[in-house]
């Protein structure tokens, strides 16, 4: 359980995080989403007790980061932006290092150990000095540190970046093989992985949250969120389809073509226009149904909200 | 104190698995010996002790510790790692303790090598071991108040070049507040409490004795308090700067 309330961090006189506050229970995998500069990392640093908040409060499992941080760090795995680690060792020697400060004997250390370099696939670099990896292995070594002593709170800042489309499902499989009491926060620049590993997104821009909520809702800002996009083989009359009932808007994107039915708040077009195009013949390619387009959203929510923010 | 040894342990690994450690130990024997017989003269004096080896100490350790202690914290800032070490529940004293003892170790290690030059005086005459031994001692204590002074340094800076220069020039301070060309130069104006408190600071007027095998209380005392208080120092210095 993670608690925050009203967290702030100055430097000098500039706020890269303003009055943040929170709840994080047992369960939630946060996806930490905000454009650069937004003060992720700068949250995540006070999370892990690397920074002192320079107002407001930190209680992880109901103690509090101030009077507490080693015992709330022997809780905590953390991957750093850029995963920095010790360069002069090999991936082996660092393992085991972080093994040893994380007290992990005999059997049970073994047993870590094999399961880690398993799982992030660092069996064939291992006696390879970290300096000499290419960033991906980098950021696969950070990973092994953070979940070597398999952690109740995992805290990861942007663990995908820099991997390949392989390794990134195997990340994200990894997330979702964590055991359900957990808690899991990455901050990414990806939507989709949010979408596909998350039950929980946190938006903010300007050190301020600006969304909390789950991803479906999310998608559920998005115009596009159950719209119809249609795909014409030649030119025909379509313009009935906006006359059916339930659809709201129809734009027609004329470089590409592709036409697109908006539904009224929270009705579904789909198969009325389905049966439509079914009925009088139009030479449709293709029908999809839209699910929300998050970038849009996101544009929306980090932008826009300025002004009233 | 597990903790202090699990970073003490990587610490000294890392000196040995870049060639630091190596380079060090190589300089380090080289120009003691040079210093010892060239400008000593060893053997020339015809007497059975090393008194011109420790002599020389003070001088070597004002470049060749801020040389090897650089790294310890100016780097870990550099490559960010200092990130990962503060969050990992290890506490910033044990970590300074443990990058600490780690270089005291290798320049103990150096110290040690040096056992030919013992051997050779124990084969022309007949040494006082138990003095050369004190003034082993001795010189390890000091190089422990040079490298407490340089880690401080280190801690200030993400450079390696700028924390070797402040190292230096601070080290450099402490050795000649208790020569005759700085005390000469308070001694116009200032009182004799002031001139004593001055050369009271001083490397040399401490190290004076050691050398010659006396290990007195206030000598080693004032060593051992150099060392706490600069490596204090830099338990502050870093948890009050670590981010930048
Ligand atoms: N040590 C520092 N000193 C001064 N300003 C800093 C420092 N670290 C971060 N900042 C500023 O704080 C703000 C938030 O930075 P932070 O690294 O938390 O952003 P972020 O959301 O992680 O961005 P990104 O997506 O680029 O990683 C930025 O404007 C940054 O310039
Ligand atoms: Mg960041």
């Amino acid at each position: 359980m993670i608690s925050v309330k009203n967290l702030s961090k100055f430097y000098d006189h500039f706020k890269a995080v303003d009055n943040l506050s929170f709840d994080i229970a047992p369960g939630n995998i946060v996806g930490f989403l905000g454009p650069n500069g937004a003060g992720k990392s700068t949250t995540m640093k006070m999370l892990t007790g690397f920074l002192p908040p320079s107002e407001g409060e930190i209680f992880i499992k109901e103690r509090s980061i101030d009077s507490d941080a080693k015992a709330i760090q022997r809780d905590i795995g953390y991957l750093p932006e850029g995963a920095p680690a010790y360069g002069d060792m090999t991936v082996w020697q660092f393992l085991h290092f972080i093994a040893d400060v994380r007290r992990l004997k005999g059997a049970h250390r073994k047993e870590r150990l094999y399961d880690v370099i398993h799982r992030v696939e660092l069996g064939d670099v291992l006696n390879r000095p970290i300096d000499n990896l290419s960033k991906g292995f980098k950021r696969r070594v950070g990973l092994a540190q953070a979940i070597l002593h398999d952690p109740d709170i995992l805290i990861l800042d942007e663990p995908t970046d820099g991997l390949d489309p392989n390794q990134k499902h195997h990340v994200r499989q990894l997330i979702e093989d964590l055991s359900r009491e957990k808690i899991v926060i990455i901050s990414t620049h990806i939507l989709e992985e949010v979408a596909a590993v998350c039950n929980r997104v946190m938006i903010i821009a300007d050190g301020q949250l600006r969304f909390d909520d789950t991803p479906e809702v999310l998608r559920h800002r998005s115009r596009f969120c159950n719209a119809v996009s249609l795909r014409l083989s030649y030119a025909a009359d379509i313009s009935g389809l906006a006359e059916l009932d339930g659809v709201d808007e129809m734009e027609i994107d004329r470089k590409t073509g592709l036409v697109t039915l908006f539904p009224e708040p929270g009705k579904h077009i789909f198969h009325a226009i389905n049966e439509y195009v079914t009925q009088r013949r139009l030479p449709v390619d293709t029908l999809t149904l839209e699910t929300g387009r998050l970038d849009e959203v996101f544009r929306d929510i980090t932008t826009a909200e300025v002004a009233n923010g | 104190m597990g903790n202090i040894w699990i970073v003490t342990k990587r610490e000294f690994a890392s000196f040995f698995a870049t060639p630091v450690a190596y380079v060090f130990i190589a300089i380090f024997l080289m120009l003691s010996g040079i210093f010892t017989f060239f400008i000593g003269n060893l053997y020339e004096r015809g007497q059975a002790d090393l008194i011109p080896f420790f002599n020389f100490h003070p001088w070597l350790y004002l470049f060749l510790v801020p040389a090897i202690a650089m790294r310890s914290w100016a780097e870990e800032r550099k490559s960010g790692s200092i990130e990962l070490l503060m969050t990992l529940p290890i506490s910033a004293a044990e970590a300074v303790l443990g990058k600490f003892i780690a270089a005291w170790l290798v320049l103990g290690l150096a110290l040690a090598l040096t056992f030919p030059l013992w051997l050779s005086v124990d084969f022309l005459g007949e040494p006082d071991h138990g003095i050369i031994v004190a003034a082993y001692i001795g010189s390890w204590l000091m190089a422990g108040a040079f490298l407490a002074i340089s880690t401080c340094m280190s801690a200030f800076t993400r450079n390696q070049v700028v924390a070797f220069i402040l190292a230096v020039v601070v080290c450099f301070l402490f050795v000649v507040s208790g020569s005759s060309i700085v005390l000469d130069a308070f001694q116009p104006w200032a009182g004799n409490l002031i001139l004593d408190t001055v050369a009271s600071f001083s490397f040399l007027s401490h190290f004076e004795a050691m050398a010659k095998g006396v290990l007195a209380l206030n000598d080693v005392g004032y060593f051992f308090i150099i060392m706490v208080v600069w490596l204090y120092a830099s338990l502050i210095v870093i948890e009050q700067k670590k981010a930048d």
